[in-house]
């Protein structure tokens, strides 16, 4: 009974210091919605990128750092500043504990978006989420050398449709001098979406990487280049001399290590090959350092909305000396003043934390859809999680010590005062 | 039990700290059911004897026993338990909690104490309203405005109310009438007697205002009682 009547009582106090109150919800709904959010997002990206290849038991490239390797070559994050050459390659899918092999050769872009060479392997092997294939929601696989199947993101962000043209631009440039204006690409496929970086991606054929390069082998425009005629450049030899990376699927993931070390010691042109999950483990230690920085910075934003709930009750304590006399004078012990304090700094810490966790599920529900369309980023959590939970629980609990400061100032005031306040 | 007096005081010393004796009373007693008339200057000390007899201070010396109980040998706890099951207290102004409604103002004592909550019945706001509506406040428009736009003579009656609910038997009031005119003054203090009187309750009614000694059975000059301010 005491219990929930002093409750009560915290509650009306509050509802008539409505004005304060709110403002004090506020501020703990904002941090804690903050902290949440910082979580969220920073699961959102790990799910992403956890998400993003899967049934690839190896990567090899260039030597390099494992992350850069795997950042370049599954998320297009940077740039190689190796390639690996085509006889190596050869060599490479030929060994016996290798299934299948995807050659990857990027450089190229479009308006922004990457352009993957690659060949048909790629649509049969490469996997993503919990080992989904590839799917063309539009369109066929490319077939001649000038033709690109195009990822959902850049379908829709450029609004190009089977049969469209694509010119590429040498490097990352922006477009202009550097374009590959001289041979234009035909959409033969648009590939359902992925919320992969896949999404983001042109796919070309390895020949069609070589071909619009015929006459750039210095690395800019030949004069002469645009004088090659088509038929010339179909009656080379179209095999790319180097590509950027391979992915590998084994015979038996028993073998992992094995191969790995095989590849990584192997005579002649120097490899890396690296596990996708492992270098994931590599890169999510250093994120870690910021992700930490970012949740002791909103941990520290808590802190500050449990302040306003100090402060607020801590000011209202004055005008209230007259109420503490008037409750003791009705029956109240030291202890229901105490209760009551403390009830009113764990119902602002409660309701502010439930409102952050229900801002967050807005936020979710309004931004949502716009992030996995524009980044392809699949936002999950919607729906009450643990850590909101925990959060709730958390921010309530601290509150309700915190509030234990007033409490005893009220209780010892209320002692001294007696019965008589001089107002 | 009964025929132990409602209020005993014997060889009462109490000091504020850092400030000279203020009360020091040799005998001081209060029948069950007497209304009593404590009369005293400002300053003299009124308020502070209620605060012992409410058991909110502690004396420094001397015994005070309320309704058969010895309050200088009970815990602060008990003390206060004391004074929420079986006193009825009302002050000068202010007596209402502002973000409660006068009916909830009058049930209040009901939340602190079970014996006072029993005693009111089952039908706690039932009961206020009864008691409300005895002391001539029975207009729902007026029960359902805020406290704080009440008069004052109507927030008296109020904490009136409050005070009587659940049938406390010692009633405590410190200067209830100083912020009301003649006529409402008068009205109050018969209110407040006749109540007293059909609960059966002792009241304790404190003033520097002597005029208003005709209404009691007995008035007393705190003067006359209290030692140390003799010497003073
Ligand atoms: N909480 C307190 N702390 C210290 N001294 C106090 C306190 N309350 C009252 N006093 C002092 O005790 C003395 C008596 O005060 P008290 O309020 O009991 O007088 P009173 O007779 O009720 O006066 P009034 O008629 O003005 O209400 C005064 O000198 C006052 O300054
Ligand atoms: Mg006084």
């Amino acid at each position: 009974m005491m219990g929930t009547s002093i409750l009560g009582l915290a509650w009306r106090s509050l509802m008539n210091r409505r004005g304060s109150a709110l403002l004090t919800i506020l501020a703990v709904a904002l941090s804690v919605a903050l902290f949440l959010g910082v979580d969220k997002a920073r699961n959102g990206a790990r799910a992403g990128f956890d998400n993003t290849i899967s049934g690839t038991d190896l990567i090899v490239g260039a030597p390099t750092g494992q992350i850069n390797l795997l950042l370049y070559s599954v998320f297009r994050l940077g740039n190689a500043t190796a390639e690996v050459s085509w006889d190596t390659y050869q060599q490479v899918a030929a060994r016996g504990d290798i299934a299948w092999t995807i050659p990857v050769s990027l450089g190229d872009s479009h308006r922004g978006f990457r352009v993957m060479g690659t060949d048909q392997s790629y649509f049969e092997h490469y996997k993503y989420g919990d080992g989904q294939p590839l799917r063309l929601s539009e369109g066929e696989r490319f077939g001649d050398i000038y033709q690109a199947v195009i990822g959902a993101g850049v379908a829709r962000e450029l609004g190009y449709e089977i049969g469209g043209e694509i010119v590429l631009t040498h490097g990352l440039g922006a477009g202009g001098l550097t374009d590959h204006d001289n041979r234009p690409f035909i959409v033969a496929g648009i590939l359902a979406p992925t919320g992969t970086p896949v999404d983001q991606t042109i796919h070309i054929p390895l020949e069609g990487m070589t071909a619009i390069h015929v006459g750039w082998e210095s690395g800019t425009k030949n004069p002469m280049a645009d004088t090659i005629t088509e038929e010339m450049i179909r009656s080379f030899d179209l095999t790319p001399r180097s590509i950027t990376a391979i992915f590998v699927g084994l015979e038996r993931r028993g073998t992992i290590l094995s191969t790995q070390r095989a590849i990584n010691t192997r005579p002649g042109e120097p490899l890396l090959a690296i596990i996708p999950g492992v270098a994931l483990g590599e890169l999510w230690q250093v994120t870690g350092v910021v992700e930490r920085a970012l949740i002791a910075v909103s941990v520290f934003v808590i802190a500050v909305g449990l302040v306003s709930v100090l402060t607020s009750i801590l000011t209202s304590l004055n005008e209230r000396r007259r109420e503490m006399s008037i409750l003791r004078a009705t029956g109240a012990r030291p202890g229901h003043i105490f209760f009551l304090m403390v009830a009113e700094a764990g119902l602002l810490g409660f309701i502010g934390a439930v409102l952050g966790v229900a801002l967050v599920q807005l936020g979710l529900v309004l931004l949502g859809p716009v992030l996995s369309q524009t980044y392809g980023v699949q936002l999950q959590g919607l729906g009450v999680s643990f850590t909101d939970l925990w959060t709730v629980l958390a921010v309530t609990g601290a509150a309700l010590v915190i509030g234990m400061i007033p409490a005893i100032t009220a209780l010892r005031r209320s002692l001294a005062d007696g019965l008589t306040v001089k107002l | 039990m009964t025929d132990t007096p409602a209020i005993k005081i014997r060889d009462l010393g109490f000091a504020w700290p850092q400030s000279p004796p203020l009360l020091d009373i040799a005998g001081f007693d209060l029948a069950r059911g007497e209304k009593l008339f404590l009369r005293g200057p400002s300053g003299s000390g009124k308020s502070t004897l209620l605060g012992l007899v409410a058991g909110v201070l502690e004396p420094q010396s001397g015994t005070i026993e309320v309704l058969g109980e010895n309050m200088t040998g009970l815990a602060g706890s008990k003390r206060d338990r004391l004074r929420a099951d079986r006193m009825g207290v009302i002050f000068q102004m202010f007596n209402l909690v502002p973000y409660l409604s006068v009916v909830q103002n009058v049930m209040l004592p009901c939340r602190f104490s079970a014996a006072r909550r029993k005693a009111a019945g089952d039908d706690l706001a039932g009961e206020a309203r009864r008691l409300l509506a005895r002391l001539g406040l029975s207009d729902e428009k007026l029960l359902a405005r805020p406290v704080t736009d009440l008069s004052v003579g109507q927030q008296q009656r109020v904490a009136v109310a409050r005070a009587l609910i659940g049938g406390p038997q010692l009633l405590i009031a410190d200067e209830p009438t100083s912020a009301l005119d003649a006529d409402a003054r008068d009205r109050f203090i018969e209110l407040l007697t006749e109540e007293a009187s059909g609960s059966g309750a002792a009241l304790l009614f404190v003033s520097h205002d002597g005029s208003l000694a005709s209404h009691f059975d007995r008035s007393v000059d705190l003067a006359e009682i209290n030692r140390a301010r003799a010497t003073a």
